[in-house]
Formats: structure tokens, C-alpha cells, sequence
């Protein structure tokens, strides 16, 4: 016990200390930005002291590690400092955006997890069969498929065509839950498509990989229905990977909603990027792209945590 | 005639996927002579319907869709190979380094690669070119930074399987130079799971140029690139025209036949891919 209480401890540590290099990464690459593209970012008839005075206002004219511990305060108070394209708040611009991402990667989650597990344990029990063929094509396919074809699909299947939901998604906090449900279903039907194909292959493989064993060969021996074999005998056994994929997924779900949000002008987190990053607004694409980063590590954490929790051969390495 | 035999010998899943590529390469070398326009002329009105002369109309600027289609797949296919080429070159030697050297420089390494995989890439990217701005070299030096982490980790980890073997061992002890035992005793052995690797890295690198150049961030107008010509069409969609899904079509079908091919290569090589 102690022993698993100081693996995770570790890996916590680990955690931390990647997510303090990422921010000095993303806290530095203000410096790149060279005297010419403030020049662009201000627009050609800036004068020098404009130039100057933004600088200022970035703060680059003091030194670095001054100004990254104060940017670090900031984030962590939750003061991210104000926009350069319309002075505001960035964490007034945040805050609603951010619930509006995890609510989708939310939402997709809930349809995208369960359904990947039975499709996965169905295709382990029906391995080498059509049904197993058809769903291996299928993923194969899904996998390959860039996020924004699938959305425009079905935008053009399921919005335009048969006219049954929106096309755009446009929530505001006044909407009551089932209607928000229902203007998000084809961005968290896209987000389910591109992860589901994932997931299910590696439960589909966690769960083959146990079917070689031998207490598996000896419960098919005593008689025990195939399908008591796959869900008493081998599935706790593979709970760890599965869990720690999903967890991965999850992770990619947060990241990947940037370009759904696009496609269905969904107002999230993803959106508000993508839009600074072409304004140039750069504290406010600091801002997103640590929270961003600070979700994606965390999820990545808890995947490690599982697989140690659950494998307890990774405690004794070597 | 040997190589059509062989080719005979294959799957059907990996033919139909290396016919597709072939065809691919096909019309992105000879894109000039195949087009039957100019990439970036204005011919007509903006989104004409289909027509004899313009076979699949024209975009949001009156260009050709089916000129504009044609040369897409020189840039974007063109972009992506660069991109994976230099995180190979990059990933490959820094993995073999490693695996070679061991010690201070394996670990170093591995923990700066640790930290950039830490980083969702999109993200990193999007940050990188808001800086630095959009332009062909940055996009492919940034997405070859981020991808050749993932090619560090398995060359690394292949290459490590190969160097404790006896025969190279017996290579270094009759005395030959380094790269003679790299490039003649590691390199042929760990060309398997390279090989589907690059594929795999290709498809990653193919979607995620699409993305950023659908987000506009990517290939610059007015060059033809498909994951833009996307975007600028989109409209269409909502009137029931299915052109601007061409282009995505086009790159989703590409990455199908190498996903394709890479199962049937995984397959054949199965064993040695299992490591990283």
C-alpha cells in the first residue's frame, strides 16, 4: 500500500513538473516574437513609440523571469491579464467558453465511452466473424477520416438534408438542458465517431490478448458460456488498459473539439483560439493554450495512475 | 516482372491501397500537365455549377474546383512528406544516438521528448504560428519537432532490441567504423517497424496539416491546398452541394489506402512492432 501510495506520489511529482516546463515553454515564446511582427500585429503605420508602448504592455521590455513569475501568479489567481484585441478580461472571456468546451467533451464522452466498450467486448466475442470484419473496416476507416469531413457530413446528412438538427451549434447559459443537449448532438456525434474507432480496437485487443491464457482455456474447458467467459473471467482483467485508453481519449477529446467547434461555431474554448491566434491576441492564446495543455496532462495523469493502480506488476519495475 | 508478381501476391486491402497512393503520386507530379487550368486564375463567377468546362465548378474566388483539386494534392501530399521526412531524419538519428550511446545522452533526450509528447500538439502548433507566423518552412519545421518525438521513442526502442545482439557486437569488436555498423548491422533490422511507422507518422501528419489549414493557419492562399479549399467552400454545404467535401474526400481517401497498406505491413513484420 505504501508502495502504490509512493508511485503515484512520483508520478503526481512528474506531473507537476512537466506542466511547470510546458507553462515556461508557453510563457516564452512571447520572446520570439520579433520586432516585425509587433510591427504586424500593430499594422504598418504604427511609429516606434507605439511599437514601444506595446511592448510595454506585453511586458517584454522587463526581464523575463520577472514577468513569467507574475504570468504564473496570474493563471494560477485566475487574473490572465486582459486581451490586446478588445481589452477585456481574459478570464471573462474564458470562463463561459470553458464550461461550454467540457460540456461537449462531456457530452460526447457519455455517448462516445459506453458505446466503444460493447462494441469492443462484441467484437472480441464475435472475433474473426463479418460482424468483427465489418466493424475492423469501419474504425479503420473512421480513423482516417480528417474531423471536419465527418462534421461536414453529417451537417449535410443529418442538418441539410433531412433537416433534423441545426447546423450550427449556438448555445447561450439561457437554454435549458435538453435543448442545449440537442443543438450540441452532431458536434458530440462527430467527437463520438473520431474516438470511438480507437477506444473499441483497444478493448477489443485488451480483452483478446487475456483469451490466450490459461485460466481462460480453463474456464472454456468446465463449459462456461463465451460470453461469462469474456465478462467475469477476462474483462477485470483488462480493465487497466481499457481505462487508461479511454482516459488518452478523453485527453484527445479536450484537444480535438478546437476544430468540431469550427466547423459547428460551437462557443467554446476552441473557438476562442483559433480566433486569437489569427488576431495575433497573444496573451489570450496563452492563456487557452495553458489550460488547454493544463486538462491534457492532467487527463494523461490520471491514465498513468490507473495503469499502475490497476497493473500492480508496474510497482516492482525491473 | 518479379515486382508485379509479388504485387500479385499481396492482399487485397494493401493492393487497393497502394494502387490509390500510386494514383495519388501520379497526379501530384504531373499535376501541370493533368489540370486543366491554373491553380490560382480566376475563370468565371464564384461557385459555378458543374458544366463541361468546369467539370466540378468553380470556388468562392471563380477558380477552377478540379484544378485547384489536382494541384491540392502536390502541396498538401508535398508538405506532409517533407514534414515526415525531417521528423525522420531528426527522430531517427537522435533514436539511434540513443540507443547506441546509452547513459547521459539517452536520458537527457528522453526526458525532452517526455515533456514536448506532454503537449497536445495542436495546441503547439497553433501557439508556435501565432508567433512565428504562417509560412511552408515554419509549418514544416513545427509539425517535423512535434512528430519526431513519437519517431525518437521507436527507433529508439527497436534500434535497443538490435545493439545488444551478438553479431553486433562481434561488428564492433573486428573493428568496424560506427556507421558502417549502424548503416549495415542496425538499420536493415529495424527497417520493419520504421517502415510502418512512416506510414502511420504520414497519416498523422496528412490529418493534422488538414486541420491547421482548415483552421486557416496552414498553407497560405492562394497555392491549392485541400484542407482550405474546405473551409473557403463550405457554404455550399448548407445548400445541399457536396463539392466542397471533394477535397476532404480526397484526403481521407488517401489516408484509408495507407492505413491500408500500413495493417498489411504491421502484419507481416508482427512482433517486432509491439515494442514501443
Amino acid at each position: 500500500m505504501l508502495n502504490l501510495l509512493k508511485v503515484i506520489g512520483q508520478r503526481i511529482a512528474l506531473g507537476l513538473m512537466t506542466l511547470f516546463v510546458v507553462s515556461l515553454i508557453i510563457a516564452s515564446i512571447v520572446e520570439l516574437l520579433p520586432g516585425d511582427i509587433t510591427q504586424a500585429i500593430l499594422g504598418q503605420s504604427a511609429t516606434p513609440e507605439t511599437v514601444a508602448a506595446f511592448r510595454a504592455e506585453l511586458g517584454i521590455d522587463r526581464p523575463a523571469h520577472i514577468r513569467y513569475l507574475e504570468w504564473l501568479k496570474g493563471m494560477a489567481t485566475g487574473d490572465m491579464g486582459k486581451s490586446l484585441a478588445n481589452k477585456r478580461e481574459i478570464s471573462d472571456l474564458v470562463g463561459a467558453r470553458l464550461s461550454n468546451t467540457l460540456f461537449l467533451g462531456g457530452f460526447a464522452a457519455a455517448i462516445a465511452v459506453p458505446l466503444s466498450l460493447i462494441l469492443g467486448l462484441l467484437a472480441a466475442l464475435y472475433r474473426n466473424t463479418i460482424f468483427d470484419r465489418g466493424v475492423n473496416l469501419f474504425t479503420l476507416t473512421s480513423i482516417s477520416f480528417p474531423e471536419f469531413f465527418v462534421a461536414y457530413i453529417l451537417i449535410l446528412l443529418l442538418a441539410v438534408k433531412a433537416g433534423w438538427f441545426p447546423g450550427i451549434s449556438n448555445v447561450s447559459t439561457d437554454l435549458n438542458l435538453s435543448e442545449k443537449l440537442f443543438r450540441t448532438l452532431l458536434p458530440a456525434m462527430t467527437l463520438t465517431l473520431v474516438v470511438v474507432a480507437h477506444m473499441m480496437r483497444m478493448t477489443r485487443a485488451a480483452i483478446i490478448n487475456l483469451l490466450a491464457s490459461d485460466y481462460i482455456e480453463m474456464a472454456r474447458l468446465k463449459g462456461v458460456r463465451p460470453i461469462r467467459v469474456i465478462l467475469y473471467h477476462a474483462l477485470p482483467n483488462a480493465w487497466g488498459p481499457i481505462v487508461n485508453v479511454i482516459a488518452l481519449n478523453l485527453a484527445y477529446l479536450v484537444v480535438g473539439v478546437v476544430i468540431v467547434e469550427v466547423v459547428f461555431v460551437y462557443p467554446g474554448l476552441g473557438q476562442l483560439l483559433v480566433d486569437s491566434v489569427s488576431k495575433r491576441d497573444v496573451p489570450v492564446v496563452q492563456a487557452c493554450s495553458m489550460i488547454f495543455a493544463g486538462v491534457y496532462i492532467l487527463l494523461n495523469l490520471v491514465a498513468d495512475i490507473v495503469s499502475v493502480v490497476t497493473n500492480p506488476r508496474l510497482l516492482h519495475p525491473r | 516482372m518479379n515486382l508485379f508478381k509479388s504485387f500479385l501476391l499481396i492482399p487485397f486491402s494493401a493492393k487497393a491501397g497502394l494502387s490509390v497512393i500510386m494514383i495519388y503520386l501520379f497526379v501530384a507530379i504531373f499535376a501541370p500537365v493533368i489540370a486543366p487550368y491554373s491553380e490560382t486564375e480566376v475563370l468565371g463567377a464564384a461557385y459555378e455549377m458543374w458544366s463541361d468546362k468546369h467539370l466540378l465548378g468553380t470556388d468562392s474566388l471563380g477558380r477552377d474546383m478540379l484544378s485547384r483539386l489536382i494541384f491540392g494534392a502536390r502541396n498538401t501530399v508535398g508538405i506532409a512528406l517533407a514534414a515526415v521526412g525531417l521528423a525522420f531524419i531528426i527522430g531517427g538519428s537522435t533514436g539511434m544516438l540513443a540507443a547506441i550511446l546509452g547513459g547521459w545522452y539517452d536520458i537527457i533526450i528522453s526526458r525532452v521528448v517526455d515533456v514536448v509528447m506532454a503537449i497536445p500538439s495542436l495546441v503547439f502548433a497553433l501557439l508556435i504560428l501565432t508567433v512565428l507566423g504562417t509560412s511552408i518552412p515554419v509549418l514544416i519545421l513545427v509539425i517535423a519537432v512535434l512528430d519526431c518525438t513519437r519517431v525518437y521513442r521507436i527507433t529508439r526502442a527497436a534500434a535497443m532490441n538490435i545493439v545488444v545482439l551478438e553479431y553486433v557486437e562481434a561488428a564492433r569488436l573486428r573493428g568496424e567504423g560506427f556507421w558502417w555498423v549502424i548503416r549495415k548491422e542496425i538499420l536493415p533490422n529495424i527497417m520493419a517497424p520504421l517502415l510502418a511507422e512512416f506510414g502511420l507518422r504520414f497519416c498523422f501528419v496528412f490529418l493534422f496539416i488538414a486541420a491547421l489549414s482548415f483552421l486557416g493557419l496552414g498553407i497560405q492562399p492562394p497555392t491549392a491546398d485541400w484542407g482550405s479549399m474546405v473551409k473557403d467552400n463550405a457554404t455550399l454545404i448548407n445548400y445541399g452541394d457536396i463539392t466542397p467535401l471533394l477535397p476532404a474526400a480526397a484526403i481521407a481517401i488517401l489516408t484509408v489506402a495507407v492505413n491500408f497498406v500500413v495493417d498489411w505491413l504491421l502484419h507481416r513484420s508482427s512482433g517486432l512492432v509491439d515494442i514501443a
